[in-house]
């Protein structure tokens, strides 16, 4: 399988290996991750460089008491940490985790998406929400085949990994495991591939429309 | 530019350099179930993560209980930890992290599953490029201190503030660029560390 040529960037995986990303845009991160070894290997430096910072902090001596509670409360666990050694099979699925995670009860009977479940956006274009908060929301989107998405930039971050099929937009083509980044600098008009586009969308913050269409579809589509 | 092994004494934390370390302090916790080693690997880490706590807006008696929590995760997952992928300090960072996330913001924190066969795998011949863990730690330490200052204070904010790289420009009137450089070097120098065989 080919690995993605359109990553998250360094900054963006420290935001990710320090936990300040939120819980949608997280998942983006590490749904592209699953796709890519190298961001895998990037993250797991962060992750040492996070350990080494901690180290490194100031100690700042515990309460008297402390190392004995927490002493007594290990009396009361279980001998052997239960841990089982066969996971539960989990539903058959064509996604890695962390996503799997997030579409349980959601896929047919071959580990897809299924039908139900998506709401319409545009013609050939439907979305499907997967969490929604105040910081914004993440949804899975579909679109057909040679579908474009009326010309557009973001008012916060939008974070869009391809599932399946693929899209192009001005900056090139971004094929399964790739990560685009949209922000308030980025005005752009992806059209999806002929065989059709499956996403992971986390948009952080608002993202707006423009163009003389896309106007008009910002008094009622919340992207 | 930095430190040959053996150069650099730890003033700080001299149980991570002196037997046993505090990786085998941890496994000894995970394979016997160590009390004792246990009571060790509170006493290097139970103070950290208080500050890391106290850093991210908790105050002190909040930042025990979950010193305590994550304390307690360290005990009861010790079994999972494997010294050849992580340093004991990245693997209680990871765990630190994680359940705060869980607890001061009541999220899930996403992660991928190194056992899942949907992971797409690494090309073979980088599958050994896996970082020495222990004997890179302390590199790195020592390249962190090397660190120009507006480097290494950025990269506190990024790990120790819960505040995404955009947030962090915005709230301190740094632009967005020179935040991004300044980690992007930083990382460089880190990079290098790691990959330095001494």
């Amino acid at each position: 399988m080919n690995r993605p040529s359109h990553h998250p960037g360094d900054t963006l995986l420290i935001d990710y290996a320090g936990g300040a990303l939120c819980e949608g845009a997280s998942l983006a991160v590490a749904t592209h991750m699953a796709f890519c070894p190298a961001c895998r290997h990037a993250v797991a430096e962060m992750e040492a460089i996070g350990g080494a910072l901690l180290d490194d902090l100031e100690p700042e001596p515990l309460s008297d008491g402390c190392l004995e509670a927490l002493m007594a409360r290990l009396d009361h666990e279980r001998p052997a940490p239960c841990r089982p050694a066969v996971k539960p099979s989990p539903e058959t699925s064509c996604y890695p985790e962390p996503l799997r995670s997030y579409l349980r009860g959601r896929l047919d009977r071959d580990g897809r998406i299924g039908e139900g479940g998506w709401r319409f956006l545009q013609p050939g274009m439907r979305c499907m929400d997967l969490l929604s908060g105040p910081n914004g929301t993440t949804r899975l989107i579909r679109m057909k085949g040679g579908v474009g998405v009326p010309q557009h930039t973001h008012g916060g971050i939008e974070l869009t990994v391809v599932l399946e099929g693929g899209f192009s937009d001005e900056f090139g083509a971004f094929l399964p495991g790739d990560l685009a980044i949209g922000d308030p600098s980025l005005v752009h008009r992806p059209v999806s591939d002929p065989e059709g586009c499956l996403c992971l969308a986390t948009t952080i913050g608002g993202l707006r429309l423009t163009g003389p269409l896309g106007r008009w579809f910002n008094r009622f589509v919340k992207f | 530019m930095f430190p040959l092994n053996g150069t650099m004494q730890d003033q700080h934390t001299p149980a991570a350099d002196t037997a046993p370390g505090l990786e085998a302090l941890l496994v000894a916790v995970g394979r016997e179930r160590d009390k004792q080693a246990f009571g060790v690997l509170f006493g290097h880490f139970a103070p950290r993560l208080k500050t890391y706590l106290r850093r991210l807006g908790c105050d002190s008696s909040a930042a025990e209980e979950l010193v305590q929590e994550v304390m307690l995760l360290v005990w009861r997952r010790a079994e999972t930890y494997d010294p050849r992928h992580a340093s004991a300090g990245t693997w209680v960072f990871t765990i630190a992290r994680n359940k705060r996330i869980d607890v001061l913001r009541r999220e899930q924190r996403p992660e991928i599953d190194p056992d899942d066969p949907a992971l797409v795998p690494e090309p073979e011949e980088s599958a050994d490029r896996r970082i020495e863990a222990k004997e890179s730690s302390g590199r790195l330490r020592a390249a962190l201190k090397d660190l120009p200052p507006e480097q290494a204070e950025l990269l506190r904010m990024a790990y120790f503030e819960d505040k995404p790289h955009s947030v962090i420009s915005a709230e301190h009137g740094i632009p967005l660029g020179t935040v991004k450089s300044r980690l992007r070097l930083a990382m460089e120098r880190l990079r290098r560390s790691l990959k330095d065989v001494g």
